[in-house]
């Protein structure tokens, strides 16, 4: 049995003739330790897709199963990293990754709870930042305490909403290494929703694109076989990476101009003219 | 030579603008910038106070001589010509008896300030002497379970402000513990804010003088039969209802709106309700409840005057209110001192929230 299945998937925003449906006929499986990427266009329903997958939003038809049973809310086994971080700015690093660790462990002690949060800032190598405040750190830095927050729960499986997303592209490397690595030391089974294809293809096992909403749906999925621990430097001269990644992009590329070409058909503009449009210039 | 480092401090801090203005203006690199701040920031208010008091002196002494030629045509009219002229000489002659009774001037205004401040030392003396003579004879009675013996003087102008102070505070912390569990009940909970809304929206405008009868009504009937002196109950009652609509919208909305970032955040956790109202949603929502509270503060220090002129509670509010009724010479000038006082009070009042404000917020832009 699947790890994490999504059974026949719908989720529909509004009520009656305003009702919008972003994801339709969604099915998806992932086996524990794999780690797998969703890619597709801004807009195109992957955060409601997260949100599904992390209990913040519930489907409006089929079920979501996690280890063979459907899920009820949210759980500190699915540990969630934001899209926009999401700390909260009154609290420093510390307490901030405190906070979590007490919900997920409420019977340690506090000096048990403090060595944890030391062990997982120190892991995102922030420990001189401890006592900082968000609003002092920069944007990587930021999103390296999310990732301490969400890994110190020792969550069972890691769901990423584009969390490198607002990062440069140097940070944006270094700290897609740090989460492989943190992946790589226990096998924690993870879902990375990105709109960056290299960093998809770079990070997972498989990468499944999302039709762009509304009605959104998963396309076939590619499986990547290049060995792990990739190297970034040398990824270009794969020839398995080139292969993978022009087929993916030759993939969305189509689905784009299918879409022009729908929303061409859509708004014929008429061919009307203002009355006396004539008579203003004369 | 302590002296002089302070006064160069106090130059620096002060003139730091006009020094570098004048510097840069003989070695010719005067900047532009630099003098239009420089005379924005120092020259321009500077100037508007000096213009206030001049206008205010003219205007002054227009209404004097007004008010003084009236009197003397009075005379004439009503005793004939000789009884003007002495009318015109002792109003010249400044005898108090016949002054014209109008708007002080901004040097009788002054004295008058100086005058009640000599009124509150001779009053303390008074207090301490009276202090020393019954300490020994306060103590016998406590000793044989009598109520001491207290001062029963009239107060100084000082401790009216003293008085006051503690009514505002009295009040603005009344409006705090009803305005904020209520604002924070309110905005968590949809039913209770469509409850309480048609609730808020009609009492909101109600006048001061309208709440101080209300709690009158209700004040008086609760304390029946007690002889304690109801009056600052009253006042500091009527205070605090009349203020806390602020804090308690402001503390609803921040409650309602806050992030959803942070919620989903709690969500994730899996905080349980009370760690994420007290984790979460309070800290978040601070910042507005602190502005809530800064407007009530300056909304109680604005109604006590006339919630204390009504309820006869002593203070600043009673004093204007006896020195009106009194009619005395330099009743006007007091009045208007009191004003000054009432107005720089409230003015630090709001200083002091606006630091508290600051204190305790965070910058959301920074950190999201």
């Amino acid at each position: 049995m699947a790890y994490l299945e999504l059974n026949n998937i719908y989720k529909t925003y509004g009520q009656g003739d305003h009702a919008t449906e972003v994801l339709s006929n969604i099915n998806l499986s992932i086996e524990e330790g794999e780690f797998v990427a969703i890619v597709g266009f801004t807009g195109s329903g992957k955060t409601t897709l997260v949100n599904l997958i992390n209990g913040l939003l519930e489907p409006t038809k089929g079920e979501i199963l996690f280890k063979g049973e459907p899920i009820q809310g949210s759980s500190h086994e699915r540990g969630v990293i934001f899209q926009n971080y999401s700390l909260l700015p009154w609290l420093t690093v510390g307490q901030n990754v405190f906070m979590a660790v007490k919900e997920a462990f409420p019977k340690k002690s506090k000096e048990e709870l403090n060595e944890l949060v030391a062990e997982y800032i120190e892991m995102v190598s922030l420990t001189p930042a401890i006592n900082k405040y968000p609003k002092e750190l920069s944007g990587g830095m930021r999103q390296r305490v999310a990732v301490a927050r969400a890994l110190a729960m020792k969550p069972e499986m890691i769901i990423m909403d584009e969390p490198l997303g607002a990062l440069d592209a140097l940070t944006r490397g270094n700290l897609q290494d740090e989460i492989l690595n943190i992946w790589g030391k226990d096998k924690r089974t993870a879902l990375l929703i990105t709109n960056d294809m290299d960093e998809g293809i770079y990070m997972a096992d498989r990468i499944i694109p999302l039709r762009p909403g509304p009605n959104a749906t998963l396309a076939p999925e590619f499986k990547i076989d290049i060995e792990r621990p990739r190297d970034k430097t040398k990824m270009n001269d794969n020839l398995n990476f080139k292969e993978t990644r022009n087929a993916i992009i030759e993939y969305l590329m189509d689905i784009g101009n299918e879409r022009k070409s729908e929303a061409k058909e859509a708004f014929v503009l008429p061919d009307i003219r203002p009355k006396d449009f004539v008579y203003q210039f004369k | 030579m302590k002296q002089s480092i302070t006064l160069e401090k106090v130059t620096k801090f002060m003139g730091l603008g006009f020094l570098s203005t004048f510097k840069d203006l003989f070695t010719g690199k005067l900047e532009k910038e630099d003098f239009k701040s420089f005379l924005r920031k120092v020259i321009v208010p500077l100037a508007s106070v000096l213009l206030f008091i001049g206008l205010w002196h003219l205007g002054a002494k227009s209404l004097y001589n007004t008010e003084a030629a009236f009197k003397i045509e009075k005379a004439l009219n009503d005793q004939g010509p000789e009884a003007a002229e002495a009318m015109r000489e002792c109003i010249a002659s400044g005898d108090i008896s016949c002054q014209p009774n109008t708007l002080p001037s901004p040097t009788q205004v002054w004295d008058s300030y100086r005058s009640l401040l000599k009124d509150h030392q001779i009053i303390n003396a008074d207090k301490a002497a009276f202090k020393e003579k019954t300490t020994a004879l306060n103590k016998k009675r406590i000793a044989e379970g009598k109520a001491p013996i207290t001062y029963t003087g009239r107060p100084s102008f000082v401790d009216q402000i003293f008085r006051s102070l503690k009514t505002v505070f009295a009040g603005f912390f009344l409006a705090f513990l009803i305005a904020v569990p209520l604002g924070i009940f309110i905005g968590l909970s949809p039913t209770l804010k469509s409850a309480f809304n048609w609730f808020i929206q009609i009492f909101k405008p109600v006048s001061p003088v309208v709440w101080y009868l209300l709690v009158f009504m209700i004040v008086k009937t609760v304390l029946i039969g007690s002889n304690e002196d109801s009056s600052f109950t009253i006042s500091f009652i009527s205070v605090g209802l009349c203020s806390m609509w602020a804090t308690l919208m402001n503390t609803a909305m921040g409650v309602s709106s806050v992030d959803k970032d942070y919620i989903n955040v709690a969500k994730v956790l899996k905080l349980g309700s009370f760690q994420k109202i007290f984790k979460v949603v309070l800290p978040s929502s601070l910042p507005l409840i602190f502005t809530g509270l800064k407007i009530t503060l300056s909304v109680a220090w604005m109604v006590l005057i006339a919630i204390e002129l009504l309820a006869q509670s002593p203070g600043l509010g009673l004093f204007v209110w006896e020195e009106f009724q009194n009619g005395a010479n330099d009743s006007n000038a007091k009045i208007i001192v009191a004003m000054f006082i009432i107005g720089i009070i409230g003015f630090l009042l709001d200083r002091l929230m606006l630091t508290v404000q600051n204190w305790v917020s965070f910058d959301k832009t920074d950190a999201i």
